[in-house]
């Protein structure tokens, strides 16, 4: 490479105002794919009902969803996610208010971005509830899961019982998975390490699983 | 672009991350380097070609002489380890070559290094993403010997052949495919999250969107219509997973299930996926083409308008595979009028690198040769591509190896040519040695010619009505006269003589990077940003107090009344003209 007579001023690089966060931009396109996936999952179901002998469904041997006790689940999930919602703005609130976020509770080392949680911030209890009301949905699905079985609905009982075990259970695993981060959080948060940014990445996964849902119970259980 | 005393000891200017993590070969197991992943992936990936190659010598020989003892396999081709091993090129091919090599080692490496970035955003993200990669590639090399053989039902995977081990007689094989393919998969959503992330995120100060050179433009792209396409797919597979291991009936119209709709879930996600692997060759390309016309690209922008009309587009292509299989014949009508609308944004792109090179004063280095070469293989694939758009024409075509032809003339300036001109314009960046030019065009001619010479006739065998997956056309007497056997015994020595001929790149390789003499920074001349670091650039891409500053967008060749014809990406309107470097010599010039 030709260097030249004059030393080209290399700047420090200046701090970037960000769009969107890291952690938050990558949560968003992997939801995205997520959403795609379910897409695929409930083009499939509706293509196979499609199909069905006579256009019976779901086949007359098959036992029927329990429509009623899964909406008010339903319900359970959908609070989850407002108090989610909830507690989400109280992060982002006391963490304006509390400047620099020096005035911390709990043990543990003095974090360099000092984001503690702070006097009067409710963040903490309501990411409790969250948790455990998006435990209780998990649960409870189980608990129909094994009446149905009893019943006689398995995986390979039918396309019914296949469709509906292979979709249901891929939300379930995500609900799990996103109820592992939201207790991951409520973790940081005790230890006074919770960033804004990974709230916000961990809270939109379960909006996703959250939101996700309603059309689920749509397609599959009406 | 300056090297003041210091920038020559840049060796030590990193140490400090030297003590990060473990020492030896776990470090570099370990590494979260972005150029370290991406030689782990073009490693693998290189690797994967030589399994995959040597798949297509067995299965060509078979074709050419039927019923032989192959050399080197060990015996004859059975018609089972036939199918397995058609199965597993296509696969081996599209997954493991053309994806890691293009997408996830140029990306990669280029994408920090371009837009300025020290690494990527989630190095860690990023080291998984290889890791389950290389699990993957473990499961489908395993699932090549485990009983049974490998999956033998088509790289498409179409139930219920692919479904029922009763039909594909490979119980195994067939659930490790998918398995194999599904992980890979995961492996290119994680490196994918951080290339989208990277791009938004990660440019150097001053770096517009407008100033980002094309090929990270066009893997990005390609990485988020990866994103898009991958979830049906990803669907789709687990129910095929279900249908082999537990017994469920997706895909069997027996217990209500439709085997047509393992098809649109493919085919959704089969056609994007062309143009994933399409748009960074199409990129690596369009760079080596300026650099060596030493010309502006013919209309940047409208090239970057374009690829994302393509990208849309090319979801709504994806029955012009299915026009056969059943479907309404006014859906084939949609999808033929969608399909040659989409040949239209390629041809422009087709159109705009000949623009770009018109009048330029163009140097015929061995990546340039590369670069020429995909744009002229690659139109007859596009061509022919029109012809199987045209439902009327497909259903005589479909199935036959017209089909086969089309693809590998799209595949393989993709996937060979393409990383060819890639790796062979970024070798001196990456192990700071320059490659023989030499050997590289002796190379490159001993691959291009005979690649026509065994594709060219395939189209006349596709023409002629040779239906393809047929281990042992003598065994059907309507395929096999006319002296089609002679065609395809001279595509298979075609075929040897190509195969032979990547002795010498291998050759070049290890000869250049024991003994070739070293790398400047910036060979080509060229204006993106990787050329303004060490060649192999430092762990870190540039010393942190030296991070570069952008001005202006990465095409600024032979600017009016500039003394020199390149006008690198970090340089300040006004710099001084007169150049004082001794060893820059007259390389280039
Ligand atoms: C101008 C653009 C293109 C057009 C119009 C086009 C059209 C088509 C059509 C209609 C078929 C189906 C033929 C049949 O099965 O009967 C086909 C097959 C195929 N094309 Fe293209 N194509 C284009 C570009 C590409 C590119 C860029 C790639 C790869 C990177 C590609 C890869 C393939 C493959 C792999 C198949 C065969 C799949 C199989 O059945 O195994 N095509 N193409
Ligand atoms: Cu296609």
């Amino acid at each position: 490479m030709a260097a030249r007579a004059t030393i080209i001023p290399f700047r420090p690089r200046p701090e970037k105002k960000q769009l969107i966060s890291d952690g938050v931009l990558g949560m968003l396109v992997f939801v995205f794919v997520e959403i795609m996936l379910f897409a695929g999952f409930i083009s499939a179901f509706v293509i196979i009902k499609s199909r069905a002998v006579g256009s019976v469904w779901p086949p007359v041997n098959q036992p029927r969803l329990p429509v009623e006790s899964t909406a008010i689940n339903t319900l359970a999930l959908i609070a989850s996610g407002v108090v989610l919602l909830i507690a989400h703005r109280a992060h982002l609130r006391a963490r304006r208010s509390g400047e620099d976020g020096a005035v911390r509770r709990g043990p543990g080392p003095a974090s360099p971005r000092g984001l503690g949680g702070l006097p009067g911030d409710s963040t903490g209890r309501l990411l409790v509830a969250a948790t455990l009301l998006g435990g209780t949905f998990v649960v409870l699905q189980g608990v129909e899961w094994l009446a149905l079985i009893r019943e006689g609905l398995t995986i390979t009982s039918s396309t019914y019982g296949a469709l509906f075990y292979t979709i249901i259970g891929a939300h379930a695993v995500h609900a799990v998975a996103a109820i592992a981060a939201l207790g991951w959080a409520t973790m940081r948060l005790g230890a006074g390490l919770l960033t804004r940014e990974a709230l916000s990445t961990v809270a939109i996964f379960w909006y996703f699983v959250v939101l996700v849902w309603p059309f689920l119970y749509v397609v599959v259980y009406l | 672009m300056v090297e003041p005393a210091v920038d020559l000891t840049h060796g030590h200017a990193h140490d400090d991350h030297a003590h990060h993590g473990p020492q030896g070969w776990l470090k570099y197991l370990w590494s979260t380097d972005h150029k370290v992943i991406a030689m782990q992936y073009m490693f693998t990936g290189m690797f994967m070609a030589l399994v995959g190659g040597f798949m297509a010598y067995v299965f060509r020989m078979q074709l050419a002489f039927p019923d032989i003892s192959v050399p080197g396999w060990g015996g004859v081709v059975s018609m089972g380890e036939y199918n397995s091993l058609v199965t597993n090129h296509g696969t081996i091919m599209i997954f493991w070559v053309a994806m890691p090599v293009l997408l996830a080692a140029f990306g990669n490496y280029l994408i920090p290094l371009m837009v300025g970035a020290d690494d990527m955003v989630f190095p860690k993200i990023n080291r998984l993403s290889f890791q389950v990669f290389f699990v993957s590639t473990i499961v489908i090399l395993a699932s090549l010997f485990v009983e049974g053989g490998g999956f033998a039902g088509a790289w498409t995977a179409y139930p219920p052949l692919s479904a029922d081990a009763t039909y594909n007689l490979t119980p195994l094989g067939s659930t490790l495919w998918v398995i194999g393919v599904g992980l890979e998969f995961v492996a290119f959503l994680l490196g994918g999250i951080n290339f989208i992330t990277t791009l938004m995120n990660s440019r150097a100060p001053g770096m517009r969107a407008f100033d980002v050179p094309l090929v990270v433009w066009m893997i990005v792209v390609a990485s988020i219509l990866f994103m898009l396409s991958v979830g049906p797919l990803l669907a789709g597979a687990i129910m095929l997973v279900f249908d082999q291991t537990i017994g469920t009936g997706f895909y069997n119209p027996a217990t209500g299930g439709d085997p047509i709709l393992w098809q649109h879930l493919f085919w959704f996600f089969g056609h994007p996926e062309v143009y994933v692997v399409l748009l960074p060759a199409m990129g690596v390309v369009i760079e080596i083409i300026t650099t060596f016309a030493r010309k502006k690209v013919f209309g940047y922008r409208i090239v970057i308008f374009t690829v994302v009309a393509t990208g849309v587009l090319s979801f709504f292509v994806w029955a012009h595979h299915q026009f056969i299989a059943g479907i309404d014949p006014r859906m084939a009508n949609i999808f033929t009028i969608t399909t040659l609308l989409i040949s239209v944004p390629i041809a422009e792109l087709c159109f705009v690198y000949i623009a770009t090179l018109y009048g330029g004063s163009i140097r015929l280095t061995t990546p340039m040769l590369w670069a020429l070469a995909f744009v002229a293989e690659f139109l007859i694939g596009g061509v022919t591509g029109i012809f199987l758009g045209a439902a009327g024409a497909d259903i005589y075509f479909h199935d036959t190896y017209f089909v086969l032809a089309h693809f590998h003339y799209t595949f393989f300036p993709i996937a060979i040519i393409g990383t060819y001109a890639a790796f062979t314009y970024w070798f001196p960046k990456m192990f700071g040695k320059m490659m023989d030019d030499r050997l590289g065009k002796w190379h490159f001619w001993l691959t291009i010619i005979p690649f026509n010479m065994i594709f060219i006739p395939l189209f006349v065998l596709g023409m002629g009505g040779q239906h393809r997956r047929i281990s042992n056309y003598s065994s059907f007497s309507e395929l096999a006269g006319d002296g089609f056997q002679s065609v395809r015994i001279f595509a298979t020595i075609s075929l040897l003589i190509m195969l032979a001929a990547q002795l010498i790149f291998f050759y070049n390789c290890w000869k250049s990077w024991r003994s070739g003499p070293k790398a400047p920074k910036n060979p080509w001349k060229a204006n993106s940003l990787e050329w303004t670091t060490e060649s192999p650039p430092p762990h870190g891409n540039w010393r942190p107090d030296r991070m570069p500053v952008v001005y202006r967008g990465p095409y600024e060749y032979s600017v009016p009344d500039r003394e020199e014809d390149y006008w690198p990406q970090n340089e300040p309107d006004g710099a001084p003209l007169q150049v004082v470097d001794p060893d820059a010599g007259e390389q280039g010039r």
